[in-house]
C-alpha cells in the first residue's frame, strides 16, 4: 500500500492538521508530504499542477535547472547548498485552481536536521493557492529544518502562499526564500505561527520585476515561553508602477519577538505600506518592531505604522460588562487582534485557519 | 430590587462619590442628573464593579444580594446590564460575535438589528469607525440582548438623530413595558423623558446627590436655570 496521509498515527495525524493540512486530501488538488528526508506522497488531481519531489523534478525536465538558485542570483545572494529533496510545483500556464496545492514537511525523527530546496512555479497567466504546513511529531526532539524556497509568478499570474508552522518548543526553524513576480503579477505570502518553537528567524522576500506587479505579506505570531522569533518580510521594487502592503500581527505571551519589514524601492512609482501591531500580554515576553523604508527616488510613496501595546484593561471590562469572564474575554480579544480577516484567503482556506486558530487559543497558552 | 446605602466611593485616592442613597423598584425608572464631572458614569461603573472605582464605605444591593465583592460578569449575570457612552472599539472582534454569545438564537438577534438598523453592522468590528449614533443603538442592541432586570444607560441618546432617537426610545420602552424593567438612565438631553415614563429623578453634583423629584420638573428647571441652582434648592434636598 502506498502510503500517504492517513499512514500516519493519531497524534502526528492531528499535528499535520494543526498546520493546515487535510488528511482526507478532499479539498486539495494536489498533495506534497516529505517525513524528514523521505518523499512520501507526490499527487496531484489536476493536469495544469505538477508536483513532484524537487531533485526528480530537475532531473526530468531540463528546463526547470535553470529556475535553481535563479531568485537568489537575482539578488545576488547566496544559498544554503547542502539540501536535499523538498517539493516542485509547477502551475501550466493559463491553470486556475481553485482548490488550494498543499505541502506538508513533517519532523519524525529526534535531532533530524531536515533541509530542503522547494521550487515552485506559476506560469503566465495561471493562479493557485498553496498551502504548507510545517509540523513535527512529539518524537523529533531537538530537530532541525531548513527550508529554501524559490518562488517564481510568471506575467500575469498569481500565488497565494499559506505556510503554518506548528512545531515544538525543542525544534529551530529556517525558511528561507525568495519570490521574483513578473509584470501584471501577484505574490501573496500569509504565515501564521501559533504554536511554540524554540527559534524561528526568517525574512522572505519578493522581488517585484515587471509593472503592476504586487506583493502582499500578511502574519499572525503568538510567541510562547522560552520561543524566539525573528521574523520579517522584504519587498523590492525594481520597476515602476508597482505596489506592496505587509501587515503582521505579533502577539507575545512570554516568548521574544523581532517583527521586521523593509520596504525598498529601486525604482519610481513604488506605493507600498507595512503595518505592524504587536501585543505584549505576559511580563517576561518582549516585541521589537524593525519597520524600514528605503529609496533614492522621489515618486515614490512609502509608509509605516508600528503600534505595539497591552491589551486594554477598558477593552476587557466592556466585555466583562456584557457577561464574559475576565479570561475568555482577554482570549476574544486577543483572538480578535489576530486577525484571520487581515490574511488574503480564499473563504475554504479562512474559515479553516479560524477553526485551526481557535482551537489553539483555546487550548490556552 | 435596586439599592445603594452610603455609598463612598476613591477613584485615584480622591473621592468621587460620597454618601449615595439611591433606591430602584421593580419596574421603576431612574433618572440621574448632573453637570459633567459629577460622578454619574464613576457611579454605574462602581454599580458593575470596574477597576480603579474602590468602594470604601457603604452597599450596592441588587434583589437582596451585596455586589461589593462580585466580579463584573459576575454581576451582570444576576442581571444588571450597561449602555456605555464611549464604549471602545476592539480590532477583530465583531458585533456579531458578542450578539451571539448574549441572544438565544440567530432569529432574535436578526429581529432586533433590524429594528435598530444595524444588519449590516453585525459583520463589522465593534465601534470601528462606527458614527456616534450607530455606536449608540449598537450599545442599546447588546443591552437588550442581554436581557437584564436592571439597565444603566449612560446617555443612550447624546449624539444621536432626531429619527434615530426616536426608533431607540421606542425600542427601550417596548422592552421596559414588556418585561417591566428597571432602569437608571443618565441623560443631559432630556430627550429621552420623551419615550419612557420615568417616575423619579436625582441630582448628582460633586459625587453627592444634591435633590430629587420629578425628572420633567427638575429638568425643565436645570434648564432654565443650571446646575448652580439646584444646590440652592434647599426643599428637595436629600
Amino acid at each position: 500500500m502506498e502510503k500517504g496521509l492517513t499512514n500516519f498515527g493519531k497524534e502526528d495525524l492531528e499535528k499535520i492538521s494543526s498546520a493546515g493540512i487535510d488528511i482526507s486530501e478532499k479539498t486539495r488538488s494536489a498533495s506534497f508530504l516529505q517525513e524528514d528526508g523521505e518523499v512520501i506522497l507526490t499527487k496531484s488531481l489536476l493536469k495544469g499542477v505538477e508536483i513532484l519531489n524537487r531533485e526528480e523534478a530537475l532531473n526530468r525536465y531540463p528546463e526547470v535547472r535553470k529556475y535553481y538558485g535563479k531568485a537568489f542570483k537575482t539578488l545576488d545572494r547566496d544559498f544554503p547548498k547542502d539540501t536535499e529533496k523538498g517539493y516542485f510545483i509547477r502551475v501550466k500556464k493559463g491553470t486556475v485552481v481553485q482548490l488550494p496545492v498543499q505541502a506538508c514537511l513533517f519532523l519524525k525523527k529526534k535531532r533530524f536536521e531536515q533541509k530542503v530546496h522547494n521550487i515552485i512555479i506559476v506560469e503566465e497567466g495561471a493562479k493557485a493557492y498553496l498551502i504548507t504546513g510545517c509540523a513535527s511529531s512529539k518524537s523529533a526532539e531537538e530537530s532541525f529544518h531548513l527550508g529554501v524556497s524559490e518562488f517564481f509568478v510568471h506575467k500575469g499570474g498569481y500565488l497565494n502562499f499559506t505556510m503554518i508552522h506548528s512545531w515544538r518548543k525543542d525544534i529551530s526553524v529556517k525558511p528561507v526564500s525568495i519570490a521574483l513576480v513578473e509584470e501584471g503579477a501577484t505574490f501573496v505570502s500569509n504565515y501564521i505561527c501559533l504554536h511554540a518553537v524554540k527559534e524561528v528567524s526568517m525574512y522572505p522576500t519578493a522581488v517585484l520585476l515587471g509593472k503592476n506587479a504586487r506583493a502582499s505579506f500578511n502574519s499572525l505570531i503568538l510567541s510562547h515561553f522560552g520561543s524566539f522569533q525573528d521574523i520579517g518580510s522584504r519587498v523590492v521594487f525594481r520597476e515602476g508602477y508597482t505596489s506592496a502592503e505587509m501587515i503582521s500581527r505579533a502577539v507575545s505571551v512570554g516568548g521574544r519577538i523581532i517583527a521586521r519589514g523593509h520596504l525598498k524601492s529601486e525604482a519610481k512609482n513604488v506605493k507600498a505600506h507595512l503595518e505592524c501591531r504587536g501585543l505584549i500580554i505576559s511580563q517576561e515576553g518582549t516585541i521589537h518592531a524593525i519597520p524600514e523604508l528605503e529609496t533614492d527616488y522621489r515618486d515614490v510613496e512609502l509608509s509605516h505604522e508600528a503600534a505595539i501595546g497591552k491589551i486594554s484593561r477598558e477593552e476587557i471590562e466592556y466585555l466583562c460588562a456584557r457577561g464574559f469572564p475576565r479570561e475568555q474575554a482577554q482570549a476574544i480579544i486577543i483572538r480578535g487582534f489576530m486577525d484571520v480577516e487581515i490574511l488574503a484567503l480564499p473563504e475554504v482556506l479562512k474559515n479553516e485557519i479560524k477553526q485551526l486558530e481557535e482551537k489553539t487559543l483555546r487550548s490556552g497558552f | 430590587m435596586f439599592k445603594i446605602e452610603e455609598l463612598r466611593v476613591r477613584v485615584n485616592g480622591k473621592d468621587v462619590l460620597n454618601d449615595i442613597n439611591i433606591s430602584i423598584d421593580k419596574g421603576e425608572v431612574l433618572i440621574l442628573f448632573g453637570p459633567n464631572g459629577s460622578g454619574k458614569t464613576s457611579l454605574l461603573k462602581t454599580i458593575l464593579g470596574f477597576s480603579g472605582y474602590s468602594i470604601e464605605r457603604g452597599k450596592i444591593l441588587f434583589e437582596g444580594k451585596v455586589l461589593n465583592q462580585l466580579p463584573t460578569e459576575e454581576r451582570v449575570k444576576l442581571g444588571i446590564g450597561i449602555m456605555f457612552q464611549h464604549p471602545p472599539k476592539i480590532r477583530g472582534v465583531r458585533l456579531e460575535q458578542i450578539a451571539e454569545f448574549l441572544a438565544r438564537d440567530g432569529e432574535e438577534i436578526e429581529k432586533l438589528a433590524d429594528k435598530l438598523s444595524l444588519k449590516d453592522h453585525l459583520n463589522r468590528e465593534i465601534n470601528l469607525d462606527f458614527s456616534g449614533g450607530e455606536m449608540k443603538r449598537s450599545e442599546l442592541f447588546q443591552v437588550l440582548l442581554q436581557k437584564p432586570k436592571l439597565l444603566l444607560l449612560d446617555e443612550p441618546e447624546s449624539g444621536v438623530d432626531i429619527e434615530n432617537i426616536s426608533i431607540m426610545g421606542e425600542v427601550l420602552n417596548q422592552y421596559l413595558k414588556e418585561t417591566n424593567a428597571s432602569a437608571l438612565i443618565i441623560t443631559h438631553t432630556g430627550y429621552i423623558l420623551d419615550y419612557v415614563d420615568a417616575n423619579k429623578a436625582y441630582v448628582l453634583i460633586d459625587g453627592k446627590i444634591w435633590c430629587q423629584g420629578n425628572p420633567r420638573e427638575i429638568f425643565e428647571s436645570i434648564r432654565k436655570d443650571g446646575y448652580e441652582k439646584c444646590k440652592e434648592c434647599e426643599w428637595k434636598k436629600v
